[in-house]
């Protein structure tokens, strides 16, 4: 009887939750004259059209690449960056490291438009508007702090000894991060890089003003479809699922991580 | 390799783990570093192998002064006390691990990691990673990687602590066998006296980041040269008490007389202090000069075989360790009997002025085979 409470509670969250994305897929399959003529839970006459605009028409996909561009990008700075901090948090300590650490949290706690005009008015007189690196490292500014707080935890799980261990062997401190250290924290490494993917994969607001045309992200393209006829609601649907398949597939490669890395308590 | 420590200090954040310490410890060497816990037994490994550096004085490796270089540059291998290996490497790779760093040709290696792996008894799990065997066993990885490298200095900071009895007991004499045939220098800290008995050469007494006395193990065992290296050197600790020594006898205590055994004939009169190890107290009179106290039991802990008996009167709170079990009531009043033959004679400032003659036959100090 317990059993059987808890999966109808679970069914019904599932439900609640899954509603809109399911909406989404239904209207991304439609046209748009059906979605503003008619209610149907399944599509009547399912259609791929929206799908194929975005991927035959050049100023849709290109969205997508440069989405995808710069967020590897911050991923890839962010964990190169944080990982030799990280690991000089963790076993160093240094004047006023403890402050450090919490400085760097802080920069989390500002919300991002904070920083939009010092950054857009920085990024255009180096004149890196409407570049990748640009968005990439205004996204730094937020992933950085979180990458080395995630790591620092997993690094301090790892017994000091073990570094010693690798000096008193004759390894080179590059040669035992790299080979000895790395390989005991991919944990802590993929969960950090699916943090930094995910912020930068949704942030919207420094990635739209510092973005013109060559570099403009999936989200800013997305409003676009606001005409003069109206909303394209099939596309706008279309792109919006199409918006979330990386992300769930980041969550799908990375969930054991995910799992491991709430059990250690930093994430 | 001979290491001299030389008027080496380490402080850490103004606390002073080691106080000025100079030390020599000769090639090819077996050191025992015996002492309590942090006693700076650690912090005088780390300054010996080069993960840390002194404050204040130098370090010397064969005459030439290494203060300076990194743990990299010597020739160094340690052994903690946890079980540290490189979890995501096979146990084969973990041994091979310094040579390969060393450069070693791959023939060479696999047949150097094998002959290491067979003498340490894990040649069957190479293709096995650290977190799938025992404690003895990780252990043992660690002893291998250490011992493979044959570095000049061999450090060993309490190996088998973390090891149950049965382990410990035979893993301590496979180290013997290696520290024998081998030609490092080798140091092995401990907290355990009959460890340190057990594995002979020379001694080393720290305690509270001081050298207190170095030595041969067994004769440093016999004339522990202060008090506290009589504390810290037997288990149960060293049974003290105040007494005084005139013509033509010895008063312990509130004037329990004792005849002068002839290692304390020489002694001025004045006022000393006697200590004797527990396995020298009976609960029988073992000859006809032996001396008797009275004092009422505290406690009695059975060990298998053996009784410790916590004793206590006005002058003294003492230890003593009987073979066979005895049962006895708390508060019991009984009776102990030692020879005057077995007592330690120190001095004002506890330093020691009479042991017993060698000679002395000594009674069973928990396995001493040396």
């Amino acid at each position: 009887m317990r059993i059987q409470k808890r999966t109808i509670a679970l069914i019904l969250y599932f439900v609640l939750l899954l509603l809109p994305i399911y909406w989404m897929l239904n209207m991304s399959l439609r046209t748009n004259a059906d979605i503003l003529t008619t209610f149907s839970l399944i599509p009547t006459d399912p259609t791929l059209k929206n799908y194929l605009k975005i991927f035959t028409d050049a100023s849709w996909y290109s969205g997508y690449l440069n989405s995808i561009y710069y967020v590897t990008l911050n991923t890839v700075i962010s964990l190169t960056v944080a990982l030799p901090a990280a690991y000089a948090f963790s076993r160093y300590s240094f004047l006023g490291d403890k402050h450090m650490f919490f400085w760097l949290l802080t920069n989390r706690m500002a919300p991002p438009a904070v920083f939009l005009l010092p950054f857009f008015q920085l990024y255009s007189t180096v004149g890196l508007i409407d570049t990748h690196i640009a968005v990439a490292i205004s996204h730094c500014l937020f992933n950085v702090p979180l990458a080395v707080w995630i790591l620092e935890g997993f690094m301090s799980g790892v017994p000091r000894e073990i570094d010693e261990m690798s000096y008193i062997d004759g390894y080179s401190f590059p040669r035992f991060f790299l080979t000895v250290f790395v390989p005991l924290i991919r944990t802590g490494i993929g969960v950090t890089a699916f943090f930094c993917f995910m912020f930068s994969w949704v942030e919207l607001l420094l990635a739209r003003t510092l973005t013109t045309t060559d570099a403009k992200p999936i989200a800013a393209t997305m409003t676009r479809t606001v005409s003069a006829t109206g909303l394209d609601w099939g596309l706008l649907a279309a792109a919006g699922i199409l918006t979330i398949v990386p992300g769930a597939l980041v969550i799908w490669f990375v969930r054991n991580y995910i799992a491991k890395g709430f059990a250690l308590g930093r994430v | 390799m001979t290491l001299v420590l030389d008027r080496v200090t380490r402080q850490v954040g103004g606390l002073t783990h080691i106080y000025e310490t100079s030390l020599e410890l000769a090639a090819g060497s077996l050191n025992i570093l015996l002492g309590p816990t942090l006693a700076g037994k650690t912090s005088l490994m780390r300054l010996m192998a080069g993960l840390d550096r002194p404050t204040t004085g130098r370090l010397l490796v064969d005459g030439v002064n290494v203060t300076g270089s990194g743990v990299r540059d010597r020739s160094v291998a340690m052994v903690y006390q946890q079980f540290i290996n490189y979890p995501s490497f096979t146990v084969y790779d973990n041994i091979a691990s310094p040579l390969r760093r060393s450069g070693l040709a791959r023939n060479a290696l696999d047949q150097r990691v094998r002959a290491m792996a067979a003498s340490l008894h894990i040649d069957g799990l190479l293709d096995r990673m650290p977190s799938e065997l025992s404690g003895g066993q990780q252990q043992r990885t660690a002893l291998a990687r250490a011992l493979v490298k044959d570095s000049d200095l061999l450090l060993l900071d309490e190996p088998l602590v973390n090891l149950d009895y049965k382990l410990r007991e035979g893993l301590r004499e496979e180290l013997r066998g290696i520290f024998r045939t081998g030609t490092a220098t080798v140091v092995y800290a401990t907290t355990e006296p009959h460890e340190a008995l057990m594995l002979g050469g020379d001694t080393i007494v720290v305690d509270a980041g001081r050298i207190l006395q170095t030595g041969p193990t067994a004769h440093v065992f016999r004339n522990p040269a202060s008090t506290r290296v009589g504390e810290v050197f037997s288990d149960p600790p060293m049974n003290m008490v105040d007494g005084t020594i005139d013509t033509d006898a010895a008063t312990l205590g509130q004037g329990v007389r004792v005849p002068l055994a002839p290692h304390m004939k020489a002694l001025q009169p004045g006022r000393y202090r006697f200590g004797v190890r527990a396995n020298y107290l009976f609960v029988s009179p073992q000859d006809a000069d032996d001396i008797a106290f009275s004092a009422q039991v505290e406690l009695a802990e059975i060990s298998g075989s053996e009784t410790f008996i916590h004793v206590s009167n006005a002058d003294f709170k003492w230890v003593a360790q009987e073979e066979g079990v005895h049962g006895f009531d708390l508060g019991q009043s009984i009776t102990l009997y030692l020879s005057p033959r077995h007592l330690l004679v120190f001095g004002q400032d506890d330093t020691l002025v009479a042991a017993p003659e060698p000679t002395t036959p000594e009674r069973a100090n928990g396995p001493h085979r040396t």
